[in-house]
């Protein structure tokens, strides 16, 4: 038989016209592609924008917070591309600052395609939030929320770039002594007025809890807790007039500050200071709305560090893009917490929820904009580097007053007695 | 606690307590004359802040000042809708009523939405921080003490209508009697629009007063409805005055419960004494008993 006779035999026996050395070198080339393909594939999955749900209350009595969360939010897009970041893309979600909606929001972020969460900004949403993500494996990075048990509970996929209560109110009191100590007046009483919510209560049991230990100098006369949703709050400050305190301490929220504010003038409650520990009393819409009287208020809350590089880029952007606004926590949080979801993912190479979990557990990021000298996150999932300032109201402005560090300002304590305010 | 202080706090709750009463009076009158519960009570009193809102943004008007055009706005829209819509339903079964009213609530809430948004939003008058001294220890805010006035000399017109204009005593009379106001000749499908109308004028004045003394939002209505059904249920529904009577005891017992107990508590009060008056008078304080 001839060799040609001899192929025509075996082409008809197999039916194939490969030859063998054909064979033999696409196997190779297979196996050629076969060992890169995983890594252009990771690399192609990698290339895809993250999915970032990002839950926030946008409607409802915390819309302006929320809203405000989400400037933040916005301008980490286009200053993390610069610095190299992977590309990410948002979806939006709204709790309408209702606990229940916060939950089933999560999830249906999640069902629509989220790969990480960011939020929730309020601490009831975000201990829900934080559920619903736990059963799901997606990782939450929480922007703002104080409550402590959320990285109490041993929770795998919550990651918080926030200080909780406790260290709020450690940083609190660090702070208010040295505020006393450089101006030689101390108030002998105090009187805490707190809303009566998640946050409220959880900053407020901190509170009453830590201030033995801290041998702070004065003692809490009256604790006056009110309804998150209250019409006025008249009866409030009248009894914490009553009360005989010193000087005031609020946990509360905008609106709540600006009532509070408007009663207080209105019945010449005049204590030694107003300190507030959470947000409202610091915010532009408050400063707006009281004018004068809105001086004069120092809030004890996480800030910004104004002299990392970081933090200029931010506030030019906020200059350009938002003129009328003044950088606060509610932005560099929250754009901190898109750095995070952005940071884990570009190490992970990955959009899988386990890779981008353990890489989360790794967080090291040194180029931050806040107080904290780095974020990293603990095996319960907070940093616990984050670090509060003290911010008094000034002609509109936010001063930071300390630590002496980041101070841009001295004091004004005790505040000027509203009749006097020109 | 010193009496100074309790005096203050029931002195704020008197005034806050009247301007309650006021917010209550247009649930009552349309309930009073066309039996049909206003389930977009609040929603229709935010359309009346949120009118305030602007006249004081775009003219400079001190919500007082913008009472009688937000009323005669809210009274044609009133007309309106009980000429053109809640007429068609008034025969049909109660829940049929609530829905529609639930319906329209929903409507003007998202409409609010998407025209304000959803932020607070308060007025600065020159007199928004001001108090009134009587004596050395009685503290009066200027605000609430201009609201309170505001609202007994706009209830008083009102009382007055009903008492002394034929108007009022025609509107008066299809409450009584349907059967009988018809067959003496009045107008009755037009009279229940002017009775819709004036319940819905009365709450464009309640929402101009309380925009003196809190921020407007559209997810303040429901707070308001549930307030104004708790106001009207103790003073008795269909009583004009009964809603007054039940606006001061809100007003006052609230500003109680803060000063004795918490004031996280006053809410609670406001129910314990609906409660107590179902129990007891069922009919409401000053409502007549149905036998």
């Amino acid at each position: 038989m001839t060799d040609n006779a001899k192929k025509i035999k075996s082409e008809k026996k197999t039916g194939s016209t490969i030859s063998r050395r054909q064979f033999t070198t696409g196997v190779a080339a297979a196996g050629a592609v076969a060992s890169v393909g995983p890594w252009y594939i990771k690399n192609a999955r990698a290339a895809d924008p993250l999915k970032v749900g990002v839950l926030l209350p946008r409607s409802g009595g915390q819309a302006q917070i929320g809203i405000d969360c989400q400037r933040g939010a916005d301008a980490a897009l286009p200053i993390l591309k610069n610095l190299g970041y992977p590309e990410m893309k948002f979806m939006l979600a709204d709790f309408e600052t209702k606990v229940d909606i916060a939950r089933t929001q999560t999830a249906k972020l999640i069902d629509e395609g989220a790969q990480i969460i960011v939020g929730a900004f309020d601490s009831g949403a975000t201990m829900a939030a934080a559920q619903v993500c736990e059963q799901r494996n997606i990782p939450l990075v929480v922007n703002i929320a104080a409550v402590p048990k959320l990285t109490g509970m041993g929770l795998q996929w919550v990651f918080r770039n926030f200080p909780h209560g406790p260290m709020i109110v450690k940083d609190a009191f660090i702070n208010q002594k040295a505020l006393f100590s450089m101006t030689g007046h101390t108030p002998k009483t105090v009187t805490l007025m707190h809303v009566n919510d998640t946050f409220g209560s959880s900053l407020a049991g901190a509170l009453f809890k830590l201030a033995p230990k801290f041998k702070m100098p004065y003692k809490i006369v009256e604790k006056i807790s009110y309804d998150p949703y209250g019409r006025d709050l008249s009866a409030e400050v009248r009894k914490a007039k009553a009360s005989g305190g010193e000087a005031l301490w609020v946990v509360s929220r905008l609106n709540d500050a600006i009532m509070m504010t408007k009663e207080m003038v209105k019945q010449r409650f005049e204590p030694m200071g107003i300190m507030s520990t959470g947000p409202g009393w610091y915010d532009q819409e408050y400063m707006k709305a009281t004018g004068k009287f809105g001086d004069d208020v120092i809030s004890l809350v996480p800030w910004h560090d104004s002299n990392k590089p970081l933090s200029k880029t931010l506030e030019a952007y906020f200059a350009k893009h938002h003129p009328n606004r003044q950088v606060n926590p509610n932005h560099t949080y929250t754009f901190e917490g898109i750095m995070i979801a952005a940071d884990a993912y570009k190490r992970a190479g990955s959009n899988n929820a386990k890779a981008l979990q353990a890489a989360l557990r790794t967080t090291n990021i040194t180029n931050n904009v806040t107080t904290a000298e780095r974020i990293a996150f603990d095996k319960t999932g907070q940093n616990p580097h984050v670090k509060n300032s003290a911010v008094q109201n000034r002609g509109g402005k936010n001063l930071v007053i300390l630590p002496k560090s980041a101070a841009v300002a001295k004091p004004n304590w005790p505040m000027r007695p509203w009749r006097k305010r020109g | 606690m010193d009496f100074w202080t309790l005096a203050n706090a029931l002195a704020t709750g008197l005034l806050t307590g009247l301007v309650y009463g006021l917010s209550a009076l247009g649930l009552s009158v349309i309930f009073g004359v066309i039996r049909i519960v206003n389930f977009a009570h609040g929603e229709i009193m935010v359309m009346g802040m949120f009118f305030a809102l602007i006249m004081f943004r775009w003219l400079g008007l001190d919500p007082l000042l913008s009472i009688p055009l937000a009323a005669a706005i809210l009274f044609v829209f009133g007309y309106f809708l009980q000429s053109t819509v809640i007429s068609r339903v008034a025969h049909l079964p109660d829940h049929m009523q609530f829905l529609l009213l639930a319906a329209l609530a929903v409507m003007i809430v998202n409409a609010c939405l998407l025209i304000f948004g959803p932020d607070p939003q308060a007025i600065n008058i020159s007199y928004s921080f001001d108090s009134f001294d009587i004596g050395e220890n009685l503290i009066i805010d200027k605000s609430r003490a201009y609201a309170a006035i505001a609202a007994v000399a706009i209830s008083g017109l009102l009382l007055g209508f009903f008492k002394y204009s034929r108007t009022g005593k025609a509107i008066r009379a299809c409450a009584d009697n349907y059967l009988g106001a018809q067959v003496v000749g009045l107008k009755v499908s037009h009279l229940y629009a002017l009775t819709f109308g004036i319940g819905a004028a009365v709450l464009g004045a309640a929402g101009c007063v309380l925009l003196l003394l809190i921020e407007v939002h559209p997810y303040l209505a429901p707070g308001y409805t549930l307030l104004a059904f708790v106001i009207v249920i103790i003073g008795g529904l269909g009583s004009m005055t009964g809603a007054l009577v039940g606006g001061i005891l809100i007003g006052m017992s609230e500003a109680l419960a803060a000063i004795i107990f918490q004031p996280s508590m006053k809410s609670a009060f406001s129910f314990g004494l609906l409660i107590l008056v179902l129990l007891l008078r069922p009919q409401g304080l000053m409502g007549k008993s149905v036998k």
